[in-house]
């Protein structure tokens, strides 16, 4: 790859022609047998187009239908006033979101991973419409069984769930279905879900009939279910299997969180069993790419024209076992710099993989909290913005702005970012003190935090702040 | 010369002073604090001595410098006087002096002084009035003018400017200002200085005083060819040209016919030398302002507030949970309805407020916890009243007892502070959420800043399950943090009753 490329800059120099930079894209093709026949293309910058022929495909070993290694979350829809759908209450943009779609298709992606839950109940809808305008083998599209509330548990309304899918989604096939967040709520709650109302055996012959391609659940939190259901592989067949990975989870997600499990072991059993593994939260919902400024240095000075976020990307790429690994891509140059990742794939090296480790040690020394703004949690019955409140902490941590002590030279301005930040992001009555503990939103965060606490975290040390108390 | 050196002095004094009720920063308090001190009603209401006699001496020295000078009100009508004057020029004419006007009003504006009906002595005093209109008016425009910023600054990711809420904290008080600027419009763009010179009694009480001042402004008549451009330019209808005198009780020593006057006929000069006829006006002056700041304590008056609340929001009931993300509406707090109302650690009790309050909203403009309003009550309208729907009296803030010029609020430490019991909270388990709705909850207790509340279990065998409030009510000072938090909405399920008298614990 590195071969073929040649810079805008060198190209210049090598034709001699100083002044001919404008228009030079229009005349390549005369142009480029005076300079190098290795020269395929001339590149816009230094990094160069996103080539639309360079996608990394994995294949998926049931049906051999080529899987682009990039997947696209669909729980981060843009919305009108240029946020995601999940965090306004403004409606989607449907037509950036088409945009972003069209896009994505005509740079490889094939992968659409949506649920009936996901931007408040709409995400289905709008995904579906952007897609219907393609051809129905250009892309495949994964939704769910999703289990948030329990009135939704009845074989009943679990069917009505599984069947507005397909209307949603405008498709009479899904080629990929999977059982939510299975998990959370450990066994009990797996059974009530799944089990007793027969659901899991209707999905089974959902599958036999076709109307399923591929089977599959997607796991957070309770480490039995888990097992359970690859223990009973051979009852269920699980075509994929969703879980989360990332360098930082690979190694240390148990240590993070004693309900959690690493991802080398998760990844490790599925592998066992031959059993493709979608990734999701590659970036931990951004905390590897936003992260201390400390950690960013010691990435970017390895390679300066690579993203932050890049390195979590080629980090979980480079598994062969892997399917596809889905990102919530809300603006286009979110988007375009994962395909940059991707289009192709650069695995990483040995050196690479302990370097990332390094820095997955690094990340562990600075004391935030493990959010990934996913929003399960919401809405909290008494209106607190959870995300709001733990990213606004996470941000002052990673910027540096937030003081050990009153000592510290930096501490005026540091209260000034955390006070003035906290009230730009969060109206008073959606802050932390307004937390009561009533303990709803944690059996729904995928990364167990303890919600409660952590909030009563962010209070105590907005409270300190305030009174100018130390630290 | 007079002219210029007055008209910049008011324009200093009077653009400082209107920041002091515009900044949010505590900044402004910090050095221009003692502008609100030298208003005279406030001096008096103080028992500032000091000031007083200063005030006092400058009007027999100077006349009603103070008028033209240090009164906001004053400097405002000019202003309104001088678009006036654009309007049509020469537009003034003489009128005689309606003594018994204005003597009537000061004897109302005594008697309600002496009988504690607030409201009456908030509406007529001067520096009042003009904090109601510097409040209501001018402050929503410089927070959106500094919103606008705060909106670039965010976007610039900068913290230099930052948002603040703009609220009606009283409609009867926001209608009370909306009715002085119009007032004061007309008749200040008619007639000049009216209201000083009829209603105004801190305006008959220096009147008084400067008939008998040192220096004052007075007509040559030999030089006199009674064109009349004085009267017509005096902008409190004082000068009498057919006898050449003036009224030395309304002028403000504005110095506008001084120099106005085409012959030099006017001069500003001293009273024995007037007398004895001037030949040359030549004065020689020196506008003096003292800039005495002291610390008052205080004696009487009266105002306040309450509130018409646009309140903030929280929380409904706990919501079906059937997707991701998404916020639940939240309930408004409202108002609630104490037996006692409540007034911030620093006014000793309802009383003393009542008594020293001129309701000039010094305090309702720098509190910055959404806590104090202007009350509604009929004999207190205007005054300063705390209520806790959109935040509470903060532990470490004490910048209503900084601003307060009257005494009305004495300055108070911060650790005085957390000791000044101005209420008990008082439990309600009719809408207490772990009563009602079997729930943890703990919030009220968990923010006692004093560690007045001890939640006890709901039932004795399950100590971890729901728990009730239990306040110990020597401790609690009635700061509001456990009404702010409570999730009970509209109305706290724990709400703080005032005291009538407020007492170190």
């Amino acid at each position: 790859m590195k071969d073929n490329k040649i810079t805008r800059r060198s190209f210049v120099k090598k034709a001699g022609l100083g002044s001919a930079i404008i228009g030079a894209a229009a005349v390549t093709g005369g142009l480029a047998g005076c300079s190098s026949k290795k020269t395929e293309k001339v590149e816009s910058g230094p990094l160069g187009p996103i080539p639309t022929d360079k996608m990394t495909y994995r294949t998926n070993p049931k049906t051999g239908e080529k899987v682009s290694l990039l997947g696209y979350g669909c729980m981060r829809i843009p919305s009108i006033d240029n946020t995601s759908t999940r965090e306004s209450d403004s409606a989607i943009d449907q037509e950036m979101w088409n945009k972003l779609v069209d896009y994505a298709i005509e740079h490889g992606v094939t992968y659409f991973d949506t649920s009936p839950a996901y931007c408040k109940g709409q995400s289905e809808k709008a995904t579906g419409i952007a897609l219907s305008r393609h051809k129905r083998e250009e892309y495949t599209i994964a939704t769910k069984l999703s289990n948030f509330a329990p009135q939704t548990w009845s074989r009943e309304e679990s069917i009505k769930m599984y069947r507005n899918s397909f209307k949603e989604l405008q498709v009479d096939y899904i080629d990929y279905y999977l059982l939510h967040s299975v998990g959370n709520g450990g066994m009990e709650t797996f059974e009530n879900r799944y089990l007793k109302n027969g659901m899991l055996d209707f999905l089974v012959k959902e599958r036999e009939a076709g109307r399923i391609r591929n089977l599959g659940f997607s796991y957070h939190g309770d480490v039995s279910v888990f097992n359970y259901l690859l223990e009973n592989h051979d009852k269920y067949k699980w075509d994929f299997v969703q879980i989360q990975m990332n360098y930082l989870d690979w190694k240390h997600a148990n240590e993070l969180n004693k309900r959690n499990q690493d991802a080398e072991y998760l990844y490790g059993e599925l592998q066992k069993r031959g059993i493709p593994a979608v990734i999701m939260e590659p970036l931990l919902g951004g905390r590897l790419s936003n992260v201390h400024e400390h950690v960013a240095e010691t990435l970017k000075r390895r390679k300066p024209q690579n993203s932050v976020a890049s390195w979590a990307f080629r980090w979980v790429g480079s598994f062969p076992g892997v399917l596809t690994v889905l990102s919530g891509m809300t603006y286009m140059e979110h988007l375009q710099d994962n395909l940059r990742s991707y289009c192709p794939l650069e695995p990483v090296t040995e050196e690479d993989m302990e370097f990332l480790e390094e820095t997955a040690q690094m990340l562990l020394k600075y004391p935030t909290i493990p959010c990934n703004d996913c929003k399960y949690c919401m809405p909290c019955p008494y209106g607190i913005d959870i995300p709001g409140n733990l990213l606004h902490f996470n941000k002052c941590i990673n910027e540096g702005n937030m003081p050990s002590s009153k000592q510290d030279p930096e501490y005026r301005k540091a209260r000034k970012a955390f006070l003035v930040g906290y009230a730009r992001k969060l109206a008073p009555e959606r802050m932390a003190d307004h937390c009561v503990g009533c303990r709803h939103c944690v059996p729904h965060c995928p990364q167990n935090i303890d919600i409660p606490a952590q909030l009563q975290r962010v209070d105590q040390y907005y409270e300190k702040l305030m009174r100018g108390e130390e630290l | 010369m007079l002219r210029k050196i007055r008209v910049t002095l008011a324009v200093i004094f009077f653009i400082l002073i209107t920041l002091l009720f515009l900044d949010f920063t505590g900044l402004a308090h910090k050095y221009l604090g003692w502008m609100a001190k030298i208003q005279f009603l406030p001096a008096v209401l103080s028992l500032n001595v000091i000031i007083i006699c200063a005030l006092v001496l400058l009007t027999i020295v100077f006349g009603r410098i103070y008028c033209s000078v240090i009164c906001p009100l004053g400097v405002m009508q000019d202003i309104f006087g001088w678009m006036g004057k654009k309007a049509k020029k020469n537009r003034y004419t003489y009128s005689k002096a309606k003594n018994w006007l204005r003597y009537t009003v000061l004897g109302i504006f005594i008697l309600a002084l002496v009988l504690g009906i607030a409201s009456l002595v908030a509406l007529l005093a001067p520096y009042s009035s003009y904090g109601r209109i510097a409040q209501n008016l001018l402050s929503p425009i410089y927070l959106w003018g500094n919103n606008a910023l705060a909106y670039f600054a965010e976007r610039a990711d900068s913290y230099t400017f930052y948002h603040k809420d703009v609220w009606i904290r009283s409609l009867p008080t926001f209608i009370v200002a909306v009715a002085s600027i119009v007032i004061l419009f007309v008749l200040a763009f008619r007639n000049g200085r009216t209201y000083c010179n009829t209603i105004c009694p801190v305006g008959t009480v220096l009147g008084t005083l400067s008939r008998f001042s040192i220096f004052r402004p007075a007509i040559d008549k030999s030089k006199c060819v009674n064109c009349s451009l004085c009267v017509k330019n005096c902008k409190a209808s004082c000068i009498d040209i057919k006898n050449h005198k003036i009224d030395y009780s309304r002028c403000v020593v504005c110095g506008d016919c001084i120099s106005k006057c085409k012959k030099d006929a006017i001069s500003y000069t001293s009273k024995r030398y007037a007398e004895n006829g001037i030949n040359e006006g030549q004065e020689k002056r020196t506008a003096n302002t003292e800039k005495v700041s002291e610390e008052g304590m205080g004696r009487r008056s009266f105002i306040a507030t309450a509130s018409v609340l646009a309140a903030s929001a929280a929380v409904a009931k706990a919501q079906d949970k059937l997707t991701d993300g998404g916020f639940a509406p939240i309930v408004p707090k409202e108002v609630i309805k104490r037996e006692t109302e409540i007034v911030p650690p620093g006014a000793v009790g309802l009383g003393h407020l009542t008594s020293h309050c001129t309701g000039c909203q010094l305090c309702v403009a720098a509190c910055p916890n959404k806590v104090l309003r202007p009350s509604s009550d009929l004999m207190t309208l205007m005054q300063p009243r705390s209520s806790y729907e959109s935040g509470f009296c903060r532990p470490e803030c004490t910048k209503c007892s900084e601003v307060c010029p009257a005494g009305a609020i004495k300055k108070i430490g911060r650790e005085e502070k957390s000791s000044i019991q101005i209420g008990h909270a008082v439990w309600d388990a009719s809408l207490c959420l772990p009563m009602v709705d079997n729930v943890t909850c703990g919030n009220c207790g968990r923010h006692c800043p004093t560690g007045a509340i001890e939640m006890v279990a709901v039932d004795p065998d399950n100590e971890k399950g729901p728990q009730f409030p239990v306040v110990d009510e020597s401790k609690c000072i009635g700061c509001g943090a456990c009404e702010y938090v409570c999730p009970a909405r509209p109305l706290s399920a724990i709400y703080v009753e005032g005291h009538q008298q407020h007492k170190l614990i």
